[in-house]
Parts: C-alpha cells; structure tokens; sequence
C-alpha cells in the first residue's frame, strides 16, 4: 500500500471518536465527581480511555510491524511528539511562572515593600518570607486564621538530593539502554532499561515517602498557605508526570521483553517514551533548584 | 483502500480524511456561531432600552459569558481549523494531514465540549456569570457550581486544540511535496504555521490557569487568595499570557485568507510576499511579551506599565507592513469585487479600523480612561467580526466553488456583504461613543444618555444576524446544485488547489504532484 512514491492515507478508524466518549466520560465525571457527585462516570471513563488507547498504539504498532508505515509517516510521529513534550514544558512554565511572580512581585507587596506595597495595610503585621510559614490571615487573625502556614518544610538535602540522584541516573540508564538497542544487543537493553524503571520507581517511592513526611510531621499540606499550594502543584504535577513516563518505559520493556519489539534501525516508541523521560528528568532539576533548594 | 468517501453515519464518525474533517469543523464552528450570535441579540435585546426589559442580571451575566467562550473557542477557531484542514493539505501538495486519526479525534471532542459547557446553563445556579476572561475571584470565590465543568469542558477542548496544532506543524514540516520550499509556502500555510506554533505554546498555560482555579476551589490552595499569599492578580497574568497571543491566533490565519484573495481579484502577485512573512512572525513574537496592557489599571509597577506599553506599540509596526501590502497589491491592479474581494477589502480597511482603537487602547495613561468601557468592546469587535469572521467568510466564498464543484450565487452573495457590512458598522461603531463618554461594559442597565446609540447599536445586531441567514442559504444551496464550477475558478488563481478538479477529488494528490 505505501511505496517511496505513493503517499498512504490510513482507513477509516473507530478509534478517534471511542477515544473521545472516553475523554469527554473522563472530564464530565471528573467535574461531577469533585463538585459532591458519584464517581462512578470518571472512573468509566478513565477505564473506557485507557482501553482506547491499549487499542490505539496496538493498531500503531501492528501497523508498523506489517511495514505499512513510511519513512514520511514515521517523521510525523517524531515531530508529533516533540511538539507535544513542548507542550508539556509550557504547562509546566505556567506554574514555574506563578511561583516566580509569588515570590518576587505578589509577597513582597503584600509585605509592604515596593510599588503596591499598600497592599499591606490590609494584613497588618505580613512580612514577606520565603518559606511562608505565616501567611497574611495568619498575621492578622493568630491562630484561629483559616489559612494556617506549615510549620516546617522539606530539606533538600535528604531525600530531594537523593531522589535528583535517582533521576539523574535514570536518564544515564536510559540512554545506555538506547545505545544497547542500537547495536542490537537485547540483554543489555532490557538491563539498562529495566533499571531504569526501577530507579523511577524509587524516585516515586521517595516522593511518596516525602508526602507522607510533610503531612504528617510538617504540617505542610496543599492547604497551607501559598507556599504549599506551590510545592505540591509543582512536585505533584512533577510526579504524576514521572508516574506516566515509569509506566511508558515498563510497557516498552514488556514489549521487548515478551514480544520481542524494537529493532535497531526502527524503535520510535521506545525513544518517544525515552525523550519524555528526560523531560521530566529537565524538570525535577529546575524544581530541585527553584522548589527545594532556593525555597528552603 | 477505498476511493471515494463510506456512506451513511460512519462516513463522519469514523473518518481520517482532511476533507470530511474540515467540513466538520466548518458545520461544527457556523452552529456555535449562530449560538453564540443569539446570545448576542439577547445582549442587544435587554440593551435596547436603559432598566431592565427582557432579562434577569443574572442571567445577563451568562450570556456574555458563554457569548465570548462560545464566540472564541467554539466559532472562530475551529472555523480556521476547519480551512487549514481543508487547504493546507491541498497548498502544499499534501495526500492529507500528517495524523489522519488524531485528526478526527481533535475535531470530535469539540461538540462533545461544547455539550458540557452549554450544559450549565440548565445547571444549579446558572451558567458561568463571570465573564469569558473569568478573573478570579469572580470565577473562584464567588463562582457558580457550574464553573467546575467549565473547567473540565476547557481542559478538553484545550486537548482538541494542541492536537490540531501539532497535526498542522507535522503536516506543513513534513508532508510537503517535493519543491515546496518554506519561502515557496502560501500565505495561508505560513500564518497556520506560526498560529499552530503559538498554540501549542499558549493552551497549556490556559490548561495551567484552569487548573489552579480548580484547586483553588475545590482543593484549599492559594493561588489566588492573598488570605494564604496568593494573588488575584496572578490569575489575570496567566490568563493574559495565554489571552494574548490567543487574540493573534484569532486573527494570523486571517491575514493569510487575505493575502490569498487580493492578489487574485486584483490580479498582481501578493506585494512583499516575505515581507508578509517575516511580520508575520514579529506578530507572533511581539505578542507573548505584550500581555499585561490587558490589565494597566490592575496596579503595576511604572516600569512594567511603560514596557507593555511600549512592547504593544512596536505590534502597529509589522501589523502596518501587512497593510501596506495589501494596498500595494491592489494599487493599479485589474480589481474586480466579487463577493470573496469584497470581504476582504472590508477586512483591509474596518480591521485597520480596529487596529488603531487598539493603539489607542495601548497607551496606558489612556486606557486607564477606556479601560472596562465599551470602548474596549467596540475595539475587539472591530478585530473580530470584520476582521476574523469576515476573512473566514471571504474565505469560504472563495473555495467554496472548489469544494462543492458549484458556483454560488453572486447576487446573494453581494447581499449577504452588504448586510454584514452595514450592519456591523451599525453595531460596533456607535460603541465608540458610548465607551468613551464612559458607559461600562458587562452591565445590563445603563444611563439615560447613552439610549440613542444603544438603540442603534442594537438595531445593527439584528441586522447582522439576519445576514447570516442569507449566507447559510447561499451555502447550502452551492452545496446542493448550481452553475458548475471550473477547475480554475477564478481568473488565473495562484496555488495548487486550484490544479485539481473542482470538486476536489476525495483524495487530492496521491502521488507528490510538481512544484513549479
């Protein structure tokens, strides 16, 4: 069907339009769910979603298995999904951004310093300090302020420095894994790239691990101040992103480890997969600096 | 493989094809603009007279709200979607679009949004009241219980639209026939070029800001509540870093309809065809640093104040380029002015029109005097209606002959202008006045004074709005039969789509065709 000379345009597919019932069950249960209602449609949704996509990347990857795709095709997954990381760093910038514009336009203006800095005379008593341990309501109202500060934060130099470690190997391990596939040795690969999961999965158990730690011992929470809200939108968002890219690598290492996938010359998906984790490797080195070691 | 499209249902539900897709988009964005054009009139209706006539404050509130969401993410982008899949393909020698499935995917999850946010106007409490910028802590605080489907209902189509963009930059990046350089590239292509670029820089930060209104609704964080150190203000940033080049989204691929039609009509080459380029990507550029002059009078420091002031001045610089050239194209050509021409000259002229309040918006001691007046209204509605509906409406006269194999009629087509033109200007010009003798936007009730040109203006929308019929008619009755279409269409058209049959085969090119 695809030839150097003729161009291939796909059947048609069911997937596109199951795909999207899945999404749309997913967000409408999701806002149902958080707004007091039952969870039942998010999570038929979120099953119904996963299942399209088992399906989808089955037909990709059968697709290209049966030699269907060219060379043209298989550079519109490369740019696909190079764009979509950089989409993912602008969501990520978005929050950067908000941390950013907290600490050095909003809190010290709400401290009394600078240009607006009347804005104080409506928290009498704020002082601007990086970490918040005592927000606006806090220095106004005591104790009874319904917005409480943490009472202690995460030093970086435990199990963040442990787990920028961690991540930081991971990448290394993923890139030997690559080089392994390259030259076509599978043992090395599934080495490499089975460490690579396993380091990842560390990392999530440290993040964990950490969590507990600051719920429990710290008093830092979501809730505490602004200070909390950056730190858990950040790390979390930051986790959640290493969750999906530990799952990414695990079916890529399924897929060479039972199916035998992947060969030298032709292995995008586990490269995509490989790029996204040295994404979210980038941003556990900017939260280490800009969350952990310059916030502490 | 098969050839021709699958009959039944299925043929639409299931499609991969960049044809079947964009008419979708097209069908999909005329329904959300009929839509949102009610809400409009329910806007002028309860307008029409100072007190409250017709409805509640309230429910006020609602409609312009979802009249901009509706208006913004519901009729014009996908509008310009809609003719990116269907001629940047056929520009640029293509068979398709690079990701035929994802393709449909980013369409279909587009009316299943729209369900759910139209969805809250029948909820508890109301649709969103807050306005389509939803500045916290309107939209958080103090926001109905519908605002959380809001959210999930801008996630989703935030999804839609990422994936369309990337689907455009993989096509126009790789699926090029051989020749096609980038400096050889419609204007059309280059402007959806740039455009997919600044949204798939900018959705995600819309994704971003939505969700730190969800936390901070549901979840206890801070963000945008000084109580816990957050920040109002912070909303209004992330919102107007996404805000402002989605204004650009709106109004790049425009400008490349434009730069088709001109030269056809006034039968000359595009003038400074690189030049069109390059301003266009200043454009882009210039306006990711540009965007707090949405919000001078929120309290900014001076230095911020005059370095957004200044930043939004330089856009009048490439934005004039552009205009320059279109009035050098058309200076001493053979013009004549069928319908697809008279749009387009009334967009070279009435969105220069909005450009300039938009100059005068732009200087900051100014705006402080504009600023949430009608002024503001009249200035963005400048920009939009004449500026992006009309370039899609030109648009659409312009292929539709290519995409129906039919003619449509002149006559009506004439009308339809001259109704839009006279009506439009009807609406939005009396605006100007009331703005700047200081009537604010938003409000359902006004004082007496400002009656005359609100009756006006009022009168204006009804007369656009039944305009509209007129097109539909037209279009649906090109679709259905008329005088047979040839390949060229027009006189000496320049462009690959005009190279194939009208109407286009349902695959254009199945192998790479010449680039001269």
């Amino acid at each position: 069907m695809a030839t150097e000379s003729s161009y291939y345009v796909p059947e048609q597919s069911r997937l596109p339009i199951f795909a999207t019932i899945g999404l749309f069950l997913t967000a409408f249960g999701a806002a149902n769910w958080v707004n007091g209602g039952s969870s039942y449609i998010f999570f038929a949704g979120a099953l119904s979603m996963a299942t399209v996509l088992w399906f989808w990347f089955a037909t990709v990857i059968r697709e290209n298995m049966q030699g269907l795709n060219s060379a043209q095709l298989k550079r519109s997954y490369v740019w696909g999904m190079g764009w979509f990381i950089f989409s993912e760093v602008m969501f990520f910038a978005a929050f950067f951004g908000a941390l950013y514009y907290i600490r050095n336009f909003s809190l010290p203006w709400l401290g009394g310093e600078g240009d607006r800095g009347s804005s104080n005379i409506l928290w009498e008593g704020f002082q601007n300090t990086w970490p918040l341990m005592v927000t606006p309501d806090q220095a106004v109202s005591g104790e009874s302020a319904k917005v409480l500060g943490p009472k202690g934060i995460i030093d970086p130099w435990h199990l963040p420095l442990l787990n920028t470690f961690l991540l930081l190997a991971s990448s290394v391990t993923v890139h030997v894994a690559h080089v392994f596939l390259k030259k076509n040795k599978r043992q090395g690969f599934n080495l490499w790239l089975a460490a690579t999961v396993v380091l990842g999965s560390a990392f999530l158990f440290f993040q964990v691990e950490e969590y507990m730690e600051a719920y429990q011992h710290l008093g830092l929470t979501l809730e505490s101040g602004i200070y909390g809200t950056t730190f858990f939108m950040l790390t979390g968002f930051h986790g959640a992103h290493v969750t999906l890219g530990t799952i990414m690598l695990l079916i890529m290492l399924l897929r060479s480890v039972i199916a035998h996938h992947f060969k030298p010359d032709d292995h995008f998906g586990f490269e995509a997969a490989s790029w996204y984790w040295h994404f979210v490797d980038v941003v556990w080195v900017g939260l280490f600096i800009f969350v952990y070691v310059l916030g502490a | 493989m098969a050839h021709g499209p699958k009959p039944g249902i299925t043929r639409w539900l299931y499609t991969t094809n960049h044809k079947d897709i964009g008419s979708m988009y097209l069908w999909f964005s005329f329904a959300m603009f009929l839509l949102g054009g009610c809400m409009a009139l329910v806007i002028r209706a309860e307008l029409f007279q100072p007190g409250l006539q017709i409805v509640q404050p309230e429910f006020f509130n609602q409609m312009t709200t979802m009249h901009g969401l509706i208006m913004v993410f519901g009729a014009v982008m996908p509008a310009f979607v809609g003719l990116a899949n269907w001629m940047v393909p056929m520009m640029i020698g293509a068979p398709d679009m690079a990701l035929p499935r994802m393709n449909n995917w980013s369409f279909w999850i587009l009316p299943f949004a729209f369900a759910m946010l139209a969805s809250t106007l029948f909820m508890e409490g109301g649709a969103p009241n807050f306005g389509w910028t939803f500045y916290a802590p309107l939209s958080t605080e103090y926001a109905p219980p519908s605002v959380t489907f809001f959210i999930f209902s801008i996630h989703i189509m935030g999804a839609s639209s990422i994936m369309g963009a990337i689907n455009i930059v993989a096509t126009i990046l790789n699926m090029r026939a051989p020749g096609m350089t980038l400096m050889k590239m419609p204007l059309f292509v280059w402007t959806w070029l740039i455009t997919a670029y600044l949204l798939i820089a900018v959705m995600p930060v819309l994704a971003g800001v939505v969700t730190m209104m969800l936390m901070d609704i549901h979840f206890g964080t801070s963000f945008f509540s000084a109580a816990g150190g957050g920040d109002p203000v912070l909303f209004q940033h992330v919102f107007w870093f996404f805000g402002h080049p989605e204004v650009y989204i709106m109004i790049l691929p425009a400008f490349g309809i434009v730069s088709a039609i001109i030269p056809t009509f006034a039968r000359k080459p595009l003038f400074g065809y690189s030049s069109m380029v390059y301003a266009t990507a200043s454009i882009a550029f210039l306006s990711f640093i540009v965007w707090a002059h949405h919000m001078f009078t929120v309290g900014m420091p001076v230095a911020g104040e005059l370095f957004f002031m200044y930043a939004t001045m330089l856009i009048a610089v490439p934005t004039g380029v552009k205009v320059f050239n279109w009035v050098s194209t058309m200076f001493r050509g053979s013009m004549t002015f069928e319908t697809p021409m008279l749009f387009a000259i009334a967009f070279v002229i009435l969105f220069t029109l909005g450009g300039f309040s938009g100059l005068m918006l732009a200087i900051a001691p100014a705006d402080f005097q504009y600023h949430d007046t009608y002024f503001v209204v009249a200035h963005f509605h400048y920009v939009l209606v004449p500026g992006a509906i009309f370039s899609i409406t030109a648009g659409v006269y312009y292929w539709l002959p290519k995409w129906t194999g039919n003619m449509y009629n002149e006559t009506m087509g004439k009308v339809h202008f001259w109704l839009a033109f006279i009506g439009l200007n009807v609406t939005f010009f009396p605006m100007h006045f009331v703005g700047l003798a200081g009537m604010p936007r938003r409000i359902p009730d006004y004082a007496l004074q400002f009656a005359d040109f609100n009756q006006i203006a009022s009168m204006g929308a009804f007369l656009f709005g039944a305009a509209q019929l007129v097109f539909l008619f037209n279009v649906l009755r090109t679709v259905r039969g008329g005088n047979k279409a040839t390949d060229e269409v027009w006189e000496n058209p320049q462009g690959l789509e005009w190279t194939v049959p009208s109407p286009a085969p349902y695959h254009t090119f199945s192998t790479p065709p010449a680039v001269r």
